[in-house]
């Protein structure tokens, strides 16, 4: 029952609401779930495979030549930080999925070094999700995710895939590196929905 | 070029988490990886910590051994990558 509107819950921070549980911080906290792949723009790809199995390329020359946009957005991580108004640049995954033929509902993001998070296909798409490849003005540190990371700012960080590599899109929601092991299949920071049940 | 600080612990650390969830002490246990095969005492393993849950790796081929998440009400644990775990039962 959401009759409780998500600014009534979230905490309030000089003028600025947090989803419900988060503090504020101000530094860029790293959580990693194992080695720091490092990934050289020359050896690194990104595809999309839809349900058919029909594959779509872009090599990082390719991708770097997609229109790419400023993106300034607010990150909530469900280890309880959140940090406002970080600034990145990347490829929105509208125009990455725009000549891609899918009825898919779902998709899983892989990344070097294999970790997965699954979304639905929705929440990628109408100026919500990115493929990053700068912050604050700079390439993506690796430890950040780069060369290039999804980012995907209005769920639980652990959404915003590091190293991403891929999208494998599928009529099934099939679970994620976290979300197989008790988190939520959906991450809404604002739901506080951290855990699977939640 | 900067040189990597290992962001991992070793897998003494996850004696606390575990003690939670078996009566052995599985630090000492045997595992053998189920990705590489390499078999060694789950000390050895490379631990992740900062992270939404704890994570062990082999020390051999990187392949995640273990997944431990606690929620408030349940704790998860995944063993997928171990093909065994040897504990030894003499004194
Ligand atoms: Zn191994």
């Amino acid at each position: 029952m959401d009759i409780v509107s998500p600014g009534f819950t979230g905490r309030r921070r000089s003028g600025t609401e947090l989803p419900p549980g988060q503090y504020l911080t101000h530094e860029f906290p790293v959580l990693s779930a194992g080695p720091t792949p490092h990934i050289l723009p020359e050896h690194w790809e990104f595809t999309v495979t839809t349900e058919t199995g029909e594959v779509h390329r872009w090599d990082w020359a390719t991708f770097t030549s997609l229109p790419a946009e400023e993106i300034t957005k607010d990150l909530h991580c469900v280890t309880r930080w959140s940090k406002l108004g970080t600034d990145w640049k990347g490829v929105s995954l509208d125009t990455l999925l725009a000549d891609v033929e899918t009825s898919a509902d779902f998709a899983m993001a892989h990344s070097y070094g294999g970790y997965t998070t699954n979304l639905p296909l929705d929440d990628l798409l109408d100026g919500q999700a990115w493929i990053a490849y700068e912050y604050d003005g700079e390439p993506l540190d690796p430890e950040h995710g780069g060369p290039a990371r999804l980012l995907v700012p209005h769920l639980y960080l652990w959404k915003s895939a590091k190293w991403v590599r891929g999208l494998v899109l599928s009529d099934t929601d099939d679970l994620g590196f976290w979300e197989s092991v008790g988190y939520h299949e959906y991450g809404d920071p604002w739901k506080e929905q951290r855990y699977a049940g939640d | 070029m900067t040189a990597d600080v290992p962001t991992y612990l070793d897998g003494n650390a996850a004696a606390g988490a575990l003690r939670e969830v078996f009566a052995v002490d599985l630090t000492a246990a045997i595992g053998r990886c189920n990705g590489c095969g390499r078999t060694g005492a789950f000390a050895e393993a490379r631990l992740y910590v900062d992270a939404p849950g704890m994570v062990a790796r082999c020390s051999g081929c990187d392949g995640v051994l273990l997944r431990v998440v606690n929620t408030p009400t349940d704790t998860y644990l995944d063993l997928r990558g171990l093909t065994y775990l040897r504990v030894s039962s003499a004194e």
